[in-house]
Formats: structure tokens, sequence, C-alpha cells
């Protein structure tokens, strides 16, 4: 661990509707460190514990001094916070410093996914959310694993172990779980059917928007499953860029933020 | 984008001035229901009022019912109501708001007027299908209910160029309704009065299109959100001296504050247009949502769709005809790009909001294709949020907001 000087810090605080990320950045751009927890209930809480565990992993000192972007459905919750950004905003800011080029960003979070666009000069050209329902979501995989009674962790594993293709055709989560009911009676493997939810969140995601040029892909879904990032190229018959956490693609956009409100990068 | 600031909205002093004169409007129609001293016509809300202005009824339109069940958020105790009968809930939530508050026998206006215990009775239900088919079953529904007669227009829906035929065709269609009317009335038909309704009218749309046109200015002195509530005597009291007077007033007030450099949005930093139905239950919500954006919404096709530029006294049957077709609703794609084109130019706006309304195909317009091909072709952002003109089970506030806030800081970094 590096001892540090008393210095500034930035931070960003992602609160989304299933998990809050923190994470610290040093004015250099560097990762410090990072917390994810569980959301839960009370967002505020929910964002004072998550930063506390960041400057732990950060090995701050409690007179360090941290400026906050807040971003994510609680970001109005961070009183703290020198500022909120959206996390459409951050999530675009936080992919483009690791792929500072145009491309096409899929983020699947635990409520919503978006697709959002960049240009070669790292500006927004547009976006877009899924509608007010689970399907492409995160929520939507854990309605399902619960459904089958399955851990969420073990669906990656699963889906990878998949010999057949089952398409399940619904948009709405309880149709799908319907649907899912009719496979189990023909007697499919679980594991096909854990794929073929992965497709069906694959499906939904394509349906939103074309995915111009390189496409980078952030999120908790991603981070939790990365054999949906493989059926995702497969589907596309195209690479795909996952930068490191992707999950924490927003809260690093917002500490971003945070270090720019500050005069950016201390070279 | 910093916390969310609570913020006033301006207000228009002509308000007061509008209240009375809508009023004065209900207690009229419900005197009207109950002593029978005149009749009543319901009338859809581009409907051939002044037909029936000239041949002396009293009209009462639904829609604006419609709009004041959703604007006082009591829209989602009816819907379901309306539901239980079998009206959809992805139909009109005009229909199934003011359908459900019949059957409970409730009424906002009854909350805003007092003595007025109900929606005034109707002689004769008139619609014109330029809009939607909704309006047509929405009337129809009372004609069976209240054994009412039921009359009205078929407009050709969808339509580029307006033809000489089209034209022809509703001209035989609104001379058709008079016979029936007259009998319902009791008056003869009289040219002249016909006339003198359509010149009213005319006059009344003049002034609503030069207060909408006041927003050219930078700051814009109105909101969208504004012009929504103020577009009402444009709605109901077209054909009469009042409203011309009252568009009087609210121009030059807006004249007023476009010569003291009064905007509506304080320090206003970008000029959004609002294209589809309003959210009526979140107007005031989403105006200070968008002043605390610095973000003005000034220009839509909502409130422009009660600009009849066509009216013509000289030749009422034929102008009334054109006026009622060549509205936006009633036209195709490629005229509505051009139409909102022209918007942009001159409201020199930065972005559009579509608003994909759930249970209005009708006006939402962002269902094929069209925001896309605008942004390629006029390099506009455009954004859609999803909602409903009533129904507020189908707008979703945080998404909503994200979206829009989203939208912003896309703008701000351009
Ligand atoms: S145009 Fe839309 S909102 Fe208006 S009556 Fe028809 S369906 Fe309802």
């Amino acid at each position: 661990m590096r001892v540090k000087t008393q210095m500034e810090y930035f931070a960003g605080i992602d609160i989304g509707a299933a998990a809050t990320k923190a994470i610290i950045i040093d004015d250099k751009q560097e990762l410090l460190g990072h917390a994810v927890i569980d959301s839960g209930a009370d967002f505020k809480a929910a964002a004072e514990e998550a930063l506390a565990g960041a400057r732990k992993s950060a090995a701050l000192k409690t007179s360090d001094s941290v400026t906050i972007v807040s971003t994510g459905y609680g970001r109005r919750n961070v009183t703290r916070a020198y500022e909120t950004k959206t996390e459409i905003s951050c999530h675009a800011r936080g992919s483009f410093h690791f792929f500072p080029h145009a491309h096409t960003l899929v983020d699947i979070g635990g409520q919503d996914s978006k697709i959002i666009k960049v240009d070669d000069a790292g500006k927004r050209t547009g976006f877009k959310m899924n509608r007010k329902c689970a399907a492409g979501t995160g929520a939507f995989l854990e309605e399902i694993a619960y459904r089958l009674r399955l851990k969420l962790d073990k669906l990656n594993e699963l889906a990878g172990e998949a010999t057949n293709d089952i398409s399940i055709g619904s948009y709405c989560t309880v149709f799908t779980a319907t649907e899912i009911l009719a496979r189990i009676r023909e007697g499919a493997r679980v594991a096909d059917i854990v794929k073929g939810i992965f497709n069906s969140v694959i499906k939904r995601v394509i349906e939103m928007d074309p995915l111009d040029g390189p496409v980078v892909m952030t999120g908790g879904v991603v981070a939790h499953n990365p054999f949906l990032v493989t059926m995702f190229e497969k589907r596309i018959g195209r690479n795909i860029a996952v930068p490191p956490n992707p999950q924490l693609a927003g809260a690093f956009g917002a500490a971003l933020y945070a270090l720019e409100s500050k005069g950016g990068i201390n070279a | 984008m910093s916390e969310e600031k609570k913020v006033a909205i301006k207000k228009i002093q002509a308000t007061g001035q509008m209240r009375k004169i809508m009023a004065d409007y209900f207690y009229e129609l419900d005197a009207a229901a109950r002593d029978g001293s005149q009749k009543v016509a319901w009338c859809t809300s581009v409907g051939p009022a002044e037909l029936l202005l000239s041949l002396g009824f009293k009209v009462y339109y639904p829609e604006n019912h419609g709009a004041m069940l959703g604007a006082t958020r009591l829209s989602n105790d009816y819907i379901p109501v309306a539901n239980a009968i079998g009206y959809s809930p992805d139909i009109c939530s005009y229909l199934t708001s003011d359908i459900g508050a019949f059957i409970k026998k409730e009424t906002p206006l009854s909350k805003a007027y007092e003595g007025i215990e109900g929606v005034p009775k109707p002689d004769v239900l008139v619609f014109n299908t330029n809009q939607c088919r909704d309006v047509q079953d929405w009337l129809s529904w009372y004609s069976r209910e209240l054994n009412v007669p039921l009359m009205g227009i078929s407009t050709f829906r969808n339509i580029g160029e307006i033809t000489d035929d089209v034209l022809e065709g509703i001209v035989h269609q609104i001379k058709a309704l008079i016979p029936p009317l007259e009998k319902i009335s009791g008056n003869k038909f009289d040219i002249d009065k016909f006339r003198e309704s359509m010149a009213l009218s005319r006059s009344c749309t003049e002034l609503w299109k030069k207060v909408l046109e006041t927003n050219a200015a930078s700051p814009a002195p109105m909101s969208f959100f504004d012009a929504t509530i103020h577009m009402g005597p444009a709605v109901v009291l077209r054909g009469s001296e009042t409203a011309v007077q009252y568009y009087e007033l609210l121009l030059a007030e807006l004249e007023q504050r476009v010569k003291e450099g009064v905007g509506a949005v304080e320090g206003e930093k970008y000029r959004l247009y609002w294209e589809g139905m309003p959210i009526w239950g979140k107007l005031r919500d989403l105006s200070e949502f968008f002043i605390g954006l610095k973000t003005a919404v000034i220009a839509s096709t909502y409130c422009n769709s009660w600009i009849f530029a066509a009216f013509d006294p000289a030749d009422p049957f034929l102008s009334m005809a054109r006026a009622y077709t060549e509205i936006f609703i009633v036209r195709d794609e490629r005229f509505k790009e051009k139409y909102i084109e022209e918007m942009i130019r001159k409201f020199k706006l930065d972005g559009i909001l579509f608003h994909d309304s759930k249970t209005c195909p009708n006006n939402s317009n962002n269902r094929y294709g069209m925001p896309e091909r605008l942004e390629k072709r006029l390099n506009i952002p455009t954004l859609t949020i999803n909602g409903d003109l009533n129904d507020l089970r189908c707008y979703s506030e945080e998404q909503a907001k994200t979206n829009i806030e989203a939208f912003i800081e896309q703008l701000e970094a351009k």
C-alpha cells in the first residue's frame, strides 16, 4: 500500500436499483479502491456504506478529502455529492475512458438496459433506454432464477453447459415463467433453459437500437455473466470489448466527472 | 447536473380571466342542459363546432372533460371502471377516464364549479373521425347509454395532399348533418349565422397562432405546459367573441414579456419541441422540472392543432372541410416531418421530445421511425419518453426524468 500525503481524491457513487457501486480515483485517473453493495431500501445509507468501503479499500485517511459525483437512480440521495449526473452520461464517460474512440455501449443493469452512442471525441450522440419493464434487464434474470430455484451466481456456469437452443419468445417476465414451465414439462434441461433466458435478454437489447461500430458492454449482468457476452458476440458476429470491472463503469465515469470538476488530470 | 431545486412557475396574469370565462362557459352549459333553454351538442375537439353554434347549440367537448380528469389525476380512479365493462386499457384513456367517471356519476366539474352536479346532458352527439376512431366509439357509448342521436363526419386519415375529391366528400357530409340538427335544435339553418361563427373562430385561431408564435423570441415567454392550459378557450369557446377577447388579452401580456425579455424559464439555455399528447397529471411537475434544467419546452404539435388557418366565412362549407382535414393528425408522415422541420427552424429549437403516449397511437408519432429519420436528416437530437395522456399507470416518473436529464446533459456536452 502506498503512503499518501494529504491529497485530493475523487469518488464516483453509482446508486443503481440493485447494487450501489463506489470507487475512488486519484488525480491521475488511477483506480485506488472500490466497493459494491446491495442498494436495499435506503439509498442514502447504501451510498454512505459503499463510499466508506471504497475509502477503506483505497486506504484513505479520514482527513483525506474526496469530491463526489453521484449517479444512478439514487443519485439525488447523496447529499454530500458535489454534483449529480445521470447514469447515461457516466456510463458513456467511463466507457470512453477505456475505449477512446467512437463506439456503441450496451449497458445491462439491474433494472434497465441502455444503448449509448459516443463519437470519436467522447461526446454522446444518442441513447436509448429499455421501456419500463424488466425484459432485457438483470431483474428479468433474477426473477427467472428465483422461479427455477437457482442461485444467481450459478447462471453463467449453467448457460455455458447448455447443449440445446431453447427459444423464449415472450416479452413479459411472467409469461416467460409460464413458457419455461412448458419447456420443463417437455423435459428440457435447466442449463438449456438458462441459455434460453440469456438469449432472451440479448434479443430484447438488440431490438432497442442498431449497434453501430465497435461495441462495448458494461453493467452488473455482464460482470457476473461473461458467457452472455460470448453469446452476444456470436449473435452480432463481432467482438465485444468489456472494460475491467464492467459493473463499475458508471461509478468510474462519475469519478472522472468529479476529477474534471476540480480542473481535470494533474499531469 | 446539480440537485433538483424547487422552482416557481411564472404566473401568467391572464389566467384569472381565463378561469372566469371557463367558469361562465360551464355554468351556461349546465343551465342550458337543465332548463332546456338551449339544446346541448357534444362535439369532438376538432369536430364541426361552428356549424353547431350557428344552429343555436351550446357545445360541450368530452375531450376537454377528459383532459380535466387527467389534470386532476382522477383518471386512474375511473379508467379501471371502463376497463371492467370491456373498454381496453390500451385504447384512448380520455375515453376510458370519461366513461368511467360517468358510470360512477362523478365529475371534476362539480368540484371546480359549485352547483354543477354532472356533465351537461346531451341532445345530440357529433364526431369527426379526423383525429381517430376512438372519438366515434366514445360518443357511441353515450348514444346507447342515454339514447341520444349520434352523427358525424368520417374523414380519410394519413393523407398527404388534400384533393378536391376528399374535400367534396366532407362538404357533402357536413351538409348532410344540417337537416337532423335543425330538427333537434328546432332552429333553421342560417348561412349568415354560420359565416359569423366561422369568422369568430377564424379570429380566435389567428390570435391563438400569434400567441404561440411569441415563443419564437428568446427567451420564450410561455412554456408548452402553460400553453396547454391557455389553449382551453381555443378549444371550447372558439366561435365566440369571448375567446377572441381573451386571446387579445393573453397576446398583449406575452408581447409585453417579449419586450421586457422575460422568459417562462429563467436563464433559458435550451429550447425543445414537444411532439405528442401532454401528460396531464404531470403538467406542473414537468413544468418545474424543465425550469430546473433551464430548458424551455416552447413549441408543440398539440397546441398548434387548434390553428385552423383555412376558415373562410366567404366559403364556410369548403373552408371548414379543409380546416378540419389539413390538421397535422390527419396527415401522412411526409407532411408531418416537413411540418416539424419548419417548427424547428421557426422556433430555433435544440431538440425534439417525443411522447409515446400508450393509449393514443394517433398522437404518438415516434412509432414509425420518425425520430430516427429527423435525427439523420436534420441533425437534431431527439428523445422518446414513455407515458400516457391520462393513464399514469403507463408513466414511470424516474425513467422519464432520468431520460430527460440525460438528454439535456447530452445537449450541454455538444
Ligand atoms: S386523438 Fe388520441 S387522445 Fe384524442 S381522442 Fe383520439 S385516441 Fe383519444
